[in-house]
């Protein structure tokens, strides 16, 4: 899968989890750019891009993204294995 | 199931038509996401649960302290969520020689949070069990050994068991079974767990919720009272019209096992209290030879209250069903393998609840069993007698058709009442009553058995149950009122509501004389009378009206001087 493919497919899944049609992630976006991305939206953003993607994260990376890209690289690397 | 973010989108629904339930929600683990999956689920199934949460591990600041939020807010319903996580936790800080104290101390504890509950508030409990964790350290020993983890954590469960039978408006959501259900690694997850500190993952949140919102869902009323079920390849394999009697599976071999332990099942919810029916395209007298002949049927004639075997179709059978049995559709559940019949079932009467059957029976019964259709608040003797009540009424039905004249028939049933105030011993069928009674009910005020207990002694309460006999059984209690003194002139009326089972029988002629009379006795001048609609009572909206009630400012008023006493076949026994 392509990285725009998958930033894509996680921008929708954010659409869905925080119900904001507008929004539009890119790599750069952080926590603090979207209002409504708090700790408890993030566990549920976390388990429908598993559900999405069908892979499974370590309970460190969850904590560890600083921002959508790093996220990506954790979604790219598990489907690429 | 729906998934979580379902449930979510729930709660931009509008609620207002929603039966609204306040619930206080405590937990020692964070419950945010439980609310959001109850207040969706609640949508789901009619009810508008508005959810106060108790801060992150408030439980006993909360529940011990008289003047805190909780106690302000005056829930209807306390929902109290102890994780195994915590109670884990709590045990690993133990000294060892304490080990085998902790299913006792944590039992206490329960004990006086309901008890502190139950002093400030009339709120019913909803307390979780803590679904096993088996820390390893002693494998299969632990059942060996009381200072264990899994020792105390299924002594726990045991002992909450054994408190809930024994204390009223103390109910215990079965979370244990829901980990049985669908597993630990669905339950709960690790990471999750690790990064939030929840105890139940986000896939298994509507499950939860669900079984969580079916208890609050049977205190108040909603639970089905009636299985309707289809005869062949449903409860025997086979078609008994065209493969004969001898050929249909059933007993220990092969399929007609499956077929053999659903009915078992069936028995089982009969003996409980719900009402069979059969409904089933056949030739009678074929289908019922069945019953009466087949060495391996469990099922006999006597467990079904209604049989509906005929060429019609099902949705009028259903209709007939329904009449004889006088509930409403939203407490039957039909049963039948065939999904053509199923469809036409659900577009034709969507209260109904219609279980998707697999199409393999030997799926049959964990399937049922997963679905947990039969929750409920109460059970009564009487439950386990329902059948045979309902099957007279079919009896009763059948005579009827014979005489002409209503009065001559009403005679001829010989009824006689039995008119007592509230005791000990009919107070649990009073509770149930008010609890389930939706159609002839004026006012549907739920009442449990502590309140009816506080009822019953008061000085300012008049209450009445009723009883009815005729010469074909006993109908046990039927129905119930209280009165509660408004001044030294009036009563009013804040319960009167009847068994829908004993409709037209005068049983309100029969009530009101008896109302008057004690009215009479004690000097009252008038009886006032409210009808409230909602969504089921609609029979009695002319009720007062009917009996000569007049109505003024939304109340309704009779004098009790000059009171013609109403025509009645029912005599006072």
């Amino acid at each position: 899968m392509e990285r725009n493919e998958i930033l894509n497919t996680v921008n929708n899944v954010f659409i869905d989890v925080l119900d904001d049609d507008n929004l539009v992630l890119t790599e750069a976006t952080t926590a603090n750019d979207v209002e409504e991305w708090d700790s408890l939206n993030h566990i549920q953003l976390v388990v429908a891009i598993e559900r999405q993607f069908k892979i499974r994260f370590a309970s460190q990376e969850i904590l560890s993204w600083q921002n959508v890209g790093e996220m990506v690289d954790s979604i790219a690397a598990k489907l690429n294995l | 199931m729906k998934i979580f973010s379902e449930l979510k989108k729930n709660l931009k629904n509008d609620f207002s038509n929603l039966t609204p339930v306040k619930v206080a929600l405590l937990g020692d683990n964070p419950t945010q996401l439980l609310t959001i999956a109850l207040r969706g689920t609640g949508y789901d199934m009619g009810f508008d649960l508005q959810i106060w949460e108790a801060g992150f591990a408030q439980i006993e600041r909360q529940v011990f302290d008289q003047a805190s939020e909780f106690y302000a807010y005056q829930p209807d319903v306390v929902i109290i969520f102890h994780s195994s996580h915590h109670l884990l936790q709590k045990y690993n800080k133990l000294n060892p020689e304490d080990y085998s104290s902790l299913a006792e101390e944590r039992l206490k504890q329960v004990e006086n949070l309901t008890a502190a509950i139950n002093s400030g508030l009339t709120a019913k409990i909803i307390h979780y069990n803590f679904p096993e964790i088996n820390d390893g350290v002693f494998g299969s020993y632990a059942n060996k050994t009381q200072s264990s983890f899994l020792f105390q954590t299924r002594k726990l469960n045991y002992g909450l068991m054994e408190y809930a039978m024994n204390k009223a408006g103390f109910y215990i959501c079965d979370l244990a079974a829901v980990q049985i259900q669908c597993g630990k690694a669905t339950l709960f997850h690790p990471s999750v767990y690790i990064n939030t500190g929840m105890v139940l993952s986000i896939d298994i949140l509507p499950e939860v919720a669900a079984r969580t919102v079916e208890v609050i869902a049977g205190m108040y009323g909603k639970f089905k009272k009636c299985l309707v079920f289809d005869l062949d390849n449903t409860i025997w394999g086979g078609v008994i019209g065209d493969d004969g009697i001898e050929n249909i599976q059933l007993g220990g071999l092969g399929i007609g096992k499956a077929f053999t332990e659903l009915q078992h099942w069936l028995k089982k919810l009969k003996n409980r209290g719900i009402i069979l029916a059969a409904c089933s395209k056949n030739t009678e007298a074929i289908a019922m030879e069945a019953f009466d002949q087949h060495p391996d049927m469990v099922l006999k004639v006597e467990d079904v209250a209604v049989f509906a075997i005929n060429w019609d179709n099902k949705v009028d059978n259903l209709l007939h069903i329904q009449s004889i049995l006088n509930i409403g559709f939203d407490s039957m559940v039909f049963l039948d393998d065939n999904p053509f019949e199923r469809d036409m079932v659900r577009q034709n009467i969507p209260e109904i609840t219609v279980p998707e059957l697999p199409s393999d029976p030997a799926d049959y019964l964990e399937y049922l069993y997963s679905l947990n259709l039969f929750e409920t608040a109460s059970l009564s003797n009487e439950d386990a007698g329902r059948t045979k009540l309902y099957q007279t009424e079919s009896k009763r039905t059948a005579e009827k058709q014979s005489f002409v004249n209503e009065d001559d028939f009403l005679k001829s049933l010989n009824m006689v009442s039995v008119v007592e105030p509230f005791t000990n011993f009919n107070i649990p069928r009073v509770a149930q009553l008010t609890q389930r009674s939706n159609q002839f009910n004026l006012r549907t005020v739920r009442y449990t058995e502590a309140e009816l207990k506080k009822l019953a002694k008061s000085e300012q309460v008049f209450s009445f149950s009723f009883g009815l006999e005729d010469k074909f059984g006993d109908n046990a209690l039927i129905a119930v009122a209280i009165l509660k003194k408004e001044n030294d002139d009036t009563l009013f009326i804040d319960t009167w509501l009847m068994s829908c089972r004993v409709l037209k029988r005068g049983m309100e002629n029969f009530v009101l004389n008896e109302l008057i009379d004690a009215a009479a006795k004690i000097g009252i001048k008038y009886l006032k009378g409210e009808y409230l609609p909602t969504v089921k009572n609609g029979i009695v909206k002319e009720h007062y009206a009917n009996l000569g009630f007049t109505e003024q400012d939304g109340y309704w008023t009779i004098p009790v001087d000059g009171y013609q006493t109403k025509k009645t076949f029912i005599s006072r026994k």
